[in-house]
This record gives C-alpha cells, sequence and structure tokens, in this order.
C-alpha cells in the first residue's frame, strides 16, 4: 500500500487540520520529528528542573511550619505551601491545555503521538502533595527528548528518573543486609516493585524470559536508587545490597556499588531479543490494528535488534512498512487523541486554551474525558491506558463522546463551521454516506459537527 | 444507508417514531444474558477513612468518655443506643427501621492488613486489591473482579461499577459493566436518531451505542430533550455536577441506578461514597457523610424492592480508622482499625459484630488507633461464600490470597 498523506494524518498524526497541510512523504515526516521541537517551544511545558524548584520552595515552607507550629510563622507558612500547591494545580491544568494546543497546531503531529505513546509505556504519576502535578514535566524532561534516539537512553531517563523512582516504591527499597537495614528502622528491606515492572513492562515483556530471582536480583541491584533533596536521582550506597546480583544469567555490581551496574543492566535489558519483541508488538498494535500483522511486527523486531534499539530507525520503519497505509482504519482513538483530534479539526485556536480557567477547563474537557475513560494522568496502574478497542468503547464512553462532540465544540469556537464543510475537513476523502446524510440533515450546526466527530470513521485511526 | 434519502423524508418517518428511544427501530434494547444465581451484593467504599469510633460510639467501654466525650445519648435527636454498649451516630438515625428489621448490623474493629503508614492511596489500593501484601508492586485486579473470574455464568452485565471513580476492586481481566449517571445523554431526539444511523456501520460502535441507549433510558430520565442548544449545554453541566442538587444527590442517582440493574441481571454492583477525611470540625462534616450513605443504602431498599432486597446484602468498607483521640482542630487524624457496616434484607443483622479490643491505651495499636481485631476481608470472605457458593479454598487463595477466614460469622439468613 502506498504512502497516502491524509492516512498519515489520521493514523500517525494528530488527525485532519483545515489549516496545517498533511506531510508530502515518510521522509518529511521524520525529517520534522527529528528536527527542533518548535511546537514545544510555542507551547511550553514546565520541565522537571523547573518543577523541582516549587517541590524545594514547598520543602522549605514545610520545614518552617514544622519549626514553628502554632506561631503566626508557622501559618503563614501553611498558608504560603497552600498557595504553592494551588499554583501547582493551576499549572498542571494549564500544562494539559498546552499539550491540547500542540495537537491542534503542530506540523509535526508524529512526535505528539510518539510522545503520548511512550509517556503511556513508562507511565508514572506522583502520589501525594506536588508531585501529583509532576507528569507533564516529567515527560518534558525524560520522555520527549530521546523519541528517535536509541531505546536505552529512554529507559534510563524513564526508571531513574525522581517520579519513577517514587511512583513504583523505589525509594522504600532498601538491601536487607545494607548499611540502612543494620542501622534499624522502618525502611529495612526490599521493594520489588520497581524491579519487576522494569521487567515486565518496561523491558521485557509479560511473557518475557525471566523469573521471580531475576526479579529479586534486579531488585537488589537497584537498592542504590533513592531520591534525595530537594527531588533528584540519589545513588545511595548505605542502602544498596552488597555483593554482586545475577540478572538473566548474567553478573553486575560487586564491592564496590555505582549507579553505572544499574546502568549496565538497563544497557542489556534495552538490548534483550525479548524487549525488542515486546516494544515491536506494542508499537504495531498502539499505531496500526488490535491484531497488527506480524509481518509488521518482525520488520520493527529485526530492525530494532540491528540498530540496538535506535527508535528513530524503528519509527522509520514503522511507516516504511507497506502495512502502515493499509487502508482500512482498525484502531480506535483513546479518549485525549479523540479530543485532541477533534480539537484540530476544528482549528480551536489556542486563545481558546489557554484563556480557560481550572474549573473551565474541567468542566468542558477533564470531566468529559474521565467520562471517556480517561483520568488525565492519574493511571490505574504502572501499566497505563488499555490498547484494546473495546476498552474505550464501551457503552459509557461512547455516550461521553457523543455527548461532548454535540455540546462543547460550539461553545469553545465563536463561530462554528457549518457541517456540510466540515465533514470533508474532518474526514477527508473518508465519508461514508451515512454521515454525510448526517451533516447534511442535522438540526443545527453544533449537532452536525458533533454527529460528524462521533463517527465511527472520526474515532478510528 | 444510501446517499438517496434525504432529510425530509429522513425527518418524516423520524416523526411517526415518536420521541420514545426505545420505541425506535435504530436502536433496539438489549436482551442481557442469563446470570448465575439470585443473591445480589452491593459494595460501597467509603474513601477518606470513617471514622468508625463516632459512627459506632463504644459508649460502654470505660475509656470512652475520657476520649471523646459525651457519647450524645441524652437528647431526643441525639446518638442511639443499640445493645448497652454501643451507640449509633444521631445521623444514621434515618436507617433504624432497618436495625429493628434485623437489615442493618455492623463490624467493628476491622481492617485490612494495611498498617503504618496510613496513607489514602496506600490504604484503598490494599483495600481494593484484597491482597495483604503489596511489597511486590501493585495489583493488576481488584478482588471483586477475581471473584467474577470464579462466578459461572458471569457475564459483562453482571457486574457494575458505577459512578465517576474507576472501583479498582473490580478492574480486571473479567468484564465488567460501567456507568456513571452523571454521563447521562442530554440530547434532542433527532440528533440521537442520526447518531444511531451513523454508528450503523461499525459493529463495535453500534453495539455500544444501542447499550449506552439502552442504559440511559432506563435510568429514570428520559434521554432526549427537546431545546436549545443552551437548555443542552445547561443539562449536560447539571449532569456534570452531579444532577439537579434540588432533587436528588448524587448518591441517590447511583443508588438508584444500582437498584435498578440489580432488579434486572446485574448481581454485584459496587460504587463509592467520598468525604470521611474528617481532619477538622468532625462534628460537622461527618454527619454530611453519614447522610450520604444513609441515603445511599435507603435508596437501594426502595429501588430493588421486596424480594429481591431480601436476596441483597450491602457491605461499605473504608481503607482506615481513625485515631482514637480527637486533634486539635475537633477532627481525627489517619488511623488502623475501623468499621464496617453492612445492610440488606439478606443480612442476619441487628447486632454488632467483633472481638471488642478496648480502648484502655495498652490496647491500641500503637498507642494511638483502634486495635484491629479481624481482617475485614474474612468478613467480605463469609459474605461471598454464602452469597454466592464460592468455596472457602477458592476464597482464601485466590480472591484473597494468603488470607485465613477463620470461623464463619452467619452473616447471611
Amino acid at each position: 500500500m502506498p504512502f497516502d498523506p491524509q492516512l498519515a494524518e489520521i493514523r500517525f498524526g494528530c488527525g485532519l487540520s483545515p489549516v496545517v497541510a498533511p506531510p508530502a512523504s515518510v521522509a518529511q515526516m521524520m525529517d520534522r520529528l527529528r528536527g527542533p521541537d518548535t511546537i514545544g517551544a510555542r507551547f511550553p511545558i514546565e520541565t522537571f528542573q523547573t518543577f523541582e524548584a516549587r517541590i524545594a520552595a514547598v520543602q522549605i515552607q514545610h520545614k518552617l511550619r514544622r519549626e514553628n507550629r502554632g506561631t503566626p510563622e508557622g501559618d503563614a507558612a501553611r498558608k504560603a505551601s497552600q498557595v504553592m500547591n494551588q499554583e501547582a494545580r493551576i499549572a498542571h491544568v494549564g500544562w494539559f491545555g498546552q499539550h491540547l494546543n500542540r495537537w491542534v497546531a503542530t506540523d509535526a503531529p508524529l512526535r505528539e503521538r510518539l510522545c503520548a505513546f511512550w509517556a503511556d509505556h513508562f507511565t508514572a504519576t506522583g502520589k501525594a502533595g506536588l508531585m501529583r502535578r509532576a507528569t507533564s514535566p516529567y515527560m518534558q524532561t525524560a520522555i520527549r527528548p530521546h523519541l528517535t534516539a536509541p531505546f536505552e537512553q529512554m529507559l534510563r531517563a524513564a526508571v531513574l528518573h525522581p517520579l519513577m523512582i517514587h511512583y513504583l516504591d523505589q525509594e522504600r527499597s532498601v538491601g536487607p543486609n545494607s548499611k540502612q537495614a543494620a542501622r534499624g528502622g522502618k525502611l529495612t528491606g526490599l521493594n520489588e516493585n520497581l524491579a519487576r515492572e522494569v521487567m515486565e513492562l518496561h523491558t521485557l515483556g509479560v511473557n518475557g524470559p525471566y523469573t521471580q530471582g531475576d526479579v529479586r536480583e534486579l531488585a537488589e541491584l537497584l537498592t542504590g536508587v533513592a531520591i534525595g533533596p530537594p527531588m533528584r536521582l540519589k545513588f545511595r550506597k548505605d542502602r544498596t545490597e552488597p555483593g554482586p546480583e545475577t540478572v538473566l544469567g548474567q553478573s553486575y555490581g560487586g564491592d564496590n556499588p555505582h549507579l553505572r551496574d544499574v546502568h549496565a543492566v538497563l544497557r542489556d535489558l534495552a538490548r534483550h531479543p525479548a524487549t525488542a519483541r515486546h516494544l515491536a508488538q506494542k508499537l504495531a498494535v498502539h499505531f496500526t490494528s488490535d491484531t497488527p500483522d506480524p509481518a509488521l511486527v518482525a520488520t520493527l523486531e529485526a530492525r530494532y535488534l540491528e540498530t540496538d534499539g535506535d527508535l528513530g530507525e524503528v519509527t522509520t520503519a514503522l511507516l516504511e512498512h507497506p502495512a502502515a497505509w493499509e487502508p482500512t482504519l482498525r484502531n480506535v482513538k483513546p479518549a485525549f487523541h479523540f479530543i485532541g483530534s477533534a480539537l484540530r479539526a476544528l482549528a480551536v485556536p489556542p486563545a481558546a486554551l489557554n484563556g480557560m480557567d481550572e474549573k473551565t477547563m474541567r468542566q468542558r474537557i477533564l470531566t468529559p474525558m474521565t467520562q471517556m475513560g480517561h483520568l488525565w494522568q492519574k493511571p490505574d496502574g504502572p501499566d497505563g491506558l488499555p490498547e484494546d478497542d473495546a476498552a474505550w468503547i464501551a457503552p459509557q464512553s461512547i455516550a461521553a463522546r457523543l455527548q461532548w462532540a454535540i455540546t462543547i465544540p460550539q461553545i469553545l469556537l465563536t463561530d462554528i463551521p457549518d457541517p456540510r464543510d466540515f465533514v470533508t475537513a474532518a474526514l477527508g476523502d473518508r465519508v461514508p454516506p451515512a454521515v454525510q446524510f448526517a451533516a447534511d440533515a442535522a438540526e443545527s450546526r453544533a449537532d452536525g459537527v458533533g454527529l460528524i466527530l462521533a463517527s465511527p470513521a472520526f474515532q478510528r485511526s | 444507508m444510501s446517499r438517496s434519502l434525504d432529510r425530509r423524508s429522513f425527518l418524516a418517518r423520524s416523526a411517526l417514531l415518536g420521541c420514545s428511544l426505545a420505541a425506535s427501530p435504530l436502536v433496539t434494547p438489549v436482551s442481557f444474558a442469563a446470570t448465575p444465581g439470585e443473591n445480589r451484593l452491593v459494595l460501597i467504599i467509603l474513601r477518606g477513612g470513617m471514622d468508625g469510633l463516632d459512627v459506632l460510639r463504644p459508649y460502654g467501654d470505660p475509656a470512652y468518655g475520657a476520649l471523646r466525650g459525651d457519647p450524645g445519648l441524652g437528647a431526643p435527636d441525639g446518638a442511639v443506643d443499640l445493645d448497652g454498649y454501643f451507640a449509633l451516630h444521631p445521623a444514621l438515625r434515618p436507617l433504624m427501621p432497618l436495625w429493628r428489621q434485623g437489615q442493618l448490623g455492623f463490624a467493628h474493629a476491622v481492617s485490612t492488613p494495611y498498617r503504618d503508614k496510613r496513607s489514602h492511596f496506600d490504604g484503598q489500593d490494599m483495600l481494593e486489591a484484597g491482597i495483604g501484601d503489596m511489597s511486590g508492586g501493585l495489583s493488576r485486579d481488584g478482588w471483586l473482579n477475581r471473584v467474577l473470574q470464579h462466578l459461572p455464568g458471569a457475564q459483562a452485565q453482571t457486574a457494575y461499577a458505577i459512578g465517576r471513580d474507576r472501583m479498582a476492586v473490580l478492574g480486571g481481566p473479567a468484564p465488567v459493566q460501567r456507568w456513571s449517571p452523571n454521563a447521562d445523554l442530554a440530547l434532542s431526539p433527532q440528533a440521537i436518531k442520526l447518531a444511531g444511523l451513523i454508528m450503523q456501520e461499525d459493529p463495535l460502535f453500534d453495539a455500544a451505542f444501542r447499550q449506552a441507549m439502552e442504559i440511559a433510558d432506563s435510568d429514570g430520565d428520559a434521554v432526549a430533550l427537546s431545546g436549545s442548544n443552551n437548555e443542552m449545554h445547561s443539562e449536560m453541566m447539571t449532569t456534570l455536577r452531579g444532577g439537579d442538587a434540588g432533587k436528588t444527590t448524587t448518591e441517590q442517582r447511583v443508588a438508584e441506578f444500582a437498584g435498578k440493574q440489580l432488579r434486572a441481571d446485574t448481581r454485584i454492583a459496587s460504587f463509592s461514597i467520598n468525604g470521611w477525611d474528617t481532619h477538622e470540625r468532625q462534628d460537622a462534616g461527618l454527619p454530611r457523610a453519614l447522610a450520604r450513605l444513609s441515603e445511599a443504602i435507603l435508596t437501594l431498599r426502595d429501588t430493588v424492592k421486596g424480594s429481591v432486597w431480601n436476596k441483597t446484602t450491602v457491605v461499605a468498607v473504608t481503607e482506615f480508622g481513625r485515631t482514637v483521640r480527637l486533634n486539635g482542630s475537633g477532627g481525627s487524624d489517619h488511623g488502623t482499625g475501623g468499621l464496617m457496616v453492612l445492610a440488606g434484607g439478606a443480612l442476619r443483622g441487628g447486632r454488632v459484630m467483633g472481638d471488642w479490643p478496648g480502648l484502655d491505651e495498652a490496647s491500641l495499636f500503637e498507642r494511638r488507633d483502634l486495635m484491629p481485631t479481624r481482617d475485614l476481608r474474612a468478613l467480605l470472605g463469609w459474605l461471598l461464600h454464602s452469597q454466592f457458593g464460592l468455596r472457602v479454598s477458592t476464597l482464601e487463595t485466590s480472591v484473597f490470597p494468603d488470607l485465613d477466614m477463620g470461623g464463619n460469622p452467619d452473616l447471611t439468613l
């Protein structure tokens, strides 16, 4: 099947836009992906380094409060930290708007798709306090810069990121024979959470060739990985389990524990054939179909192994494969993709999202998106969002999509388009007769636009 | 659908169909599959940590008065003495008829195996995962989902997660149905008809849409609105906010929806009631949360009605109890041992179960919390055993791994 510009936007991009031209070729898609992140600069999201400064500031207030409990200084510190929390909450919703603005306006939409894909692969979220707002800065710092890098680079950035260390309880894991354990206290044992997820979710896959023994050895190897103030990776030798560890038959570490032991095991896990298979399958499922063409998966796996997991090369292989251009749309857009592509088809101006206060953003987008099955940056577990189409098209979520599509666009836009024009803007050459009929027959512009967006033709990718 | 159908003839045909969506040939009712057994279970998760010591006041314990003061038995609208030892919080007075009929009961000093850190997040994870040790990572499924995996003949409609919460307790490989009354549809009749038409091109969407219409039409308010876009928008916003505040509360809508499903093919329903994290001014906050709980239970009873109510057990659990002492702001902090509330026509109620540990300082957990004397999963296990015939061995290995259920408290009739 040949390259098709509209299909490129629908399957590998953020949907058709009436103002951004679709790409001319695979080469152009890759050039833009490898080029500077102009849309990221235009709609900035805080890096984690900046976010860490917020954490440091709150920590100072917490300390002041502890030291001055019951005094005016203590009360002032409490109020100050409340204000900082509130600011972060508002910023968090603002970043959500920036993610959407990027989807609406980008001419390198593959970057947004891959960023969402890999951020979900490396699902991480904060469990308390300010950290609950940290996911977008984490994406910005640990995921987005590595979309065309060797996988081991992204693996290292994500797994050793303070948000992941916090999310998967690595900060509670201590070698049972470490100096820290000998001192006693609350933390005296292993927590296998991160080690397990690194193998099960991030690299080898649940059917990969590892045992509980490997999980335990990896957990022991990871024991030095901790968080130091204010919120950054710190390798703590006093927590490390003494001696070498054997993971998948390979020995790591020894007498002088060091972060490079962890880097070494992550590199080997990244280059493992099971990881190549796992990631090839996951990419093919995400971008083409729940039951992808085995030839496509095999090609991705082979390219991954040939290039030591070069994600730019693997992405190119995906786009160059004939199965990528099979005309039938077999996937369903997840909720964020659905909303983002709807806003892109409507060419919602940035001011409409940037100007929205927190409460309005929740009412108009975040709460409906929850009804569609996606609680923004509050994942059910470290396995992230479902790939299974049926999980997204359940009765409740389809009702939520239809209701949103009819109700919300008309309040985001001063001029809602004529459905008879919009049907082509949103669907290009793929307008089914029933959707054309609905666009012509709807009682109002809002109904017509909403029905087009709620059509299976628009909801598939 | 062919292009030759024009707007005029479509509208003419539509007009004949009337406004009731159920009558529309575009949306035929979905027939639900046969379901296992006749017994029903409703699990309510009280998120935030309910203060069991205030809800069911152990005024007979010699240490109670010094910790919590006057139990409030004197006033005509005060606490209600249940058995000479425990007194019920005044806000649960509406449930007293159930108590007298043996359809309300409690288990005191119960908890999950969760200890020490007292985090809502971890506590609820453990409560919903139903496992005793989370150090191996987060569980991939909830215990109620594992129940379904062992329930012969279970279908997606057998279990319903209701409301906006994700209800991890029902998450997992066994299919469950999810619906939030807040996701209700408010669209013009014609938009709904056209939507039915466009969904037909895709079987996945078509089936889900038909079912959505079926559910939305059955929840008490009509799906279709006739009116302007403004009215529609305001209806959607009302729905998203949790219903028409003057008419019904979210809990009533959720419980009513649950009741209707239980009257049909659903056997397990689960939803949350929030608002129990009473760190300050507990005397103001707790009654509001209790009123929601009592409303939910009474709405369930009034919706499922007689014979189905007699096959129903409602159980409300919370992630942990609270400190035995009140804090400096008239509230209580995160604790350990808590309270389980049970109701239903199938319940052998009218009693307070549990092995009371006492409130003297030496009997407390870490000198601050009510000492848990029973794993709440054991009571849930016995409930599942009697309601759904699950074997104790299945319960102790698959549903609640490594649990020892202990003696049978004969929870149901």
